[in-house]
């Protein structure tokens, strides 16, 4: 019996260690990832530089945070074990659905009141407080714009990096949008809640905008950062786990070249009306340079569609009665 | 040393079960995750879209009585490495599907794998599963 036991318990002992390793090495045809260059020495980062087609570095779903902004290192597998830990007795959520333990943040953002409440009012499909796709009230899910800074907080795919003399541009696969990165020498808009380039030769209206006014600088010959403000409202989330945000958010982003092959990106929000002091919601996210051949793939959303998917699909998966919801 | 042995398969089965959702994409709590069915029926539809794709299906039971089974999938792009194209599918086709059902007791779920009527299979990445991605979702 012992002998008979004994192999199953190694495969499955197998499974739950390679498995995560099968899961990190998802990749995007074409793209290269830290796990095809085992030993490498990347060459020294190039100066004031971090134009090019970026992927993330450890695979294709390297830059995915699902389970929202502030946990997204709160699930991390024992290193040595690959092993996540394990809640046999998934507490139920106050959206009503069990959810593992795991992906409760370790340290929840620093809530003001206001922020607490609009958190409550999220109901995300995915993240510690995940519901089925009939009871969410996700505006992505209604194909919205996702907005800044959701595009890199909860689905950093393939981008390229544009650099001018006059500005940055970065494309986005992910609903396949683009962000405008003014670097030539502009202030942000001083009253985020009415912005508009009041310093500008060619300043527009006032107008608030779902992906913000962005401007950069070098702050060292390898280091880029981004300040964004001017939202739209707060219909926009921070990203798949219903993190709010307001008009009056302040976003942080630095590039760090650290080599020839790898960029970070870190991100540090403050917005006064959600989050009684500033947070990193992303740290130091590893991208590595793409070949310039790299195509990026089109992942638009389309409102008709969705409203197929969710006739079909979507819409059918709620709840028929209470039974199902403490599983 | 058994009953230890026992614990121990029980341990890691457990481990390999509840890891799972946390891979699972979006919607995730929409499915029960412990199991899995695998039927054989008519494609009505292949739906080909981001951030989702499905398959609608007509099963004959046993009982003579047809039901349409929905089950989801990931975006083009992120199966179309898996060999899934827009045309693989077409109506009329016979399929075998593996799936993981939904818990509202529906006929839905999400595709773990499907058998084309040449007899090749297509399955669903570790990334793409649902069981499955690191939040490869929408």
């Amino acid at each position: 019996m012992q002998e008979r036991l004994v192999v199953p318990i190694g495969v499955l002992m197998a499974i739950s260690v390679f498995s995560p390793l099968a899961h990190a090495q998802a990749r995007l045809p074409g793209a290269v990832y830290d796990f095809d260059k085992k030993g490498e020495k990347p060459g020294p980062a190039p100066v004031r530089d971090i134009s090019g087609v970026w992927e993330p570095a450890s695979g294709v779903a390297g830059g995915i945070q699902g389970k929202g902004a502030a946990a997204m290192e709160s699930c991390k597998r024992d290193p040595k074990t690959g092993k996540y830990a394990v809640d046999r007795n998934a507490p139920v959520t106050d959206t009503g659905y069990a959810t593992p333990d795991c992906l409760k943040p370790d340290v929840e953002p620093p809530y003001t009141p206001l922020g607490r409440e609009t958190v409550k009012a999220h109901i995300p499909v995915e993240g510690y407080r995940m519901v089925p796709d009939a009871l969410t009230n996700d505006p992505i899910l209604k194909c919205d714009p996702g907005g800044f800074p959701r595009i890199n907080l909860h689905n950093f795919r393939t981008s390229e990096i544009l650099q001018t003399p006059t500005h940055m541009v970065i494309l986005y696969k992910f609903q396949h949008r683009y962000r405008q990165i003014w670097t030539d020498g502009r202030e942000l808009p001083k009253d985020p809640e009415n912005p508009a380039w009041g310093n500008s030769a060619d300043a527009l209206p006032p107008e608030s905008r779902w992906w913000g006014y962005s401007v950069g600088k070098w702050v060292d010959d390898y280091t880029f950062t981004v300040q964004t403000n001017g939202f739209y409202d707060d219909r926009t989330w921070l990203d798949n786990a219903g993190l709010p945000q307001s008009d009056a958010m302040l976003v942080e982003e630095t590039y760090h070249r650290v080599d020839a092959d790898h960029l970070e990106l870190s991100i540090k929000l403050t917005d006064p009306k959600i989050y009684t002091k500033p947070w990193t919601a992303l740290d130091r996210l590893s991208l590595r340079l793409q070949s310039p051949h790299l195509e990026i793939q089109e992942m638009e959303c389309s409102p008709s569609d969705q409203e197929h998917w969710n006739k079909f699909f979507g819409n059918q998966t709620g709840p028929t009665n209470g039974a199902d919801k403490a599983k | 040393m058994r009953h230890r042995l026992i614990a121990i398969f029980a341990a890691f089965a457990s481990l390999v079960i509840v890891s799972i959702p946390l891979f699972a994409h979006h919607g995730a709590a929409s499915f029960d995750t412990s199991k899995k069915l695998t039927v054989k029926g008519t494609v009505v539809e292949w739906f080909w879209a981001n951030p989702h794709c499905f398959l609608r299906f007509d099963v004959k039971g046993e009982d003579g009585q047809t039901v349409q089974w929905v089950v989801e999938t990931q975006s083009g792009p992120n199966i179309t490495p898996l060999g899934y194209t827009k045309q693989i599918f077409k109506p009329g086709d016979e399929v075998t599907v593996t799936l993981t059902p939904v818990r509202n007791g529906k006929p839905l779920g999400r595709l773990l794998s499907v058998v084309l009527p040449n007899g090749k299979k297509l399955g669903v990445s570790a990334a793409t599963a649902g069981e499955g991605r690191a939040e490869e979702s929408q």
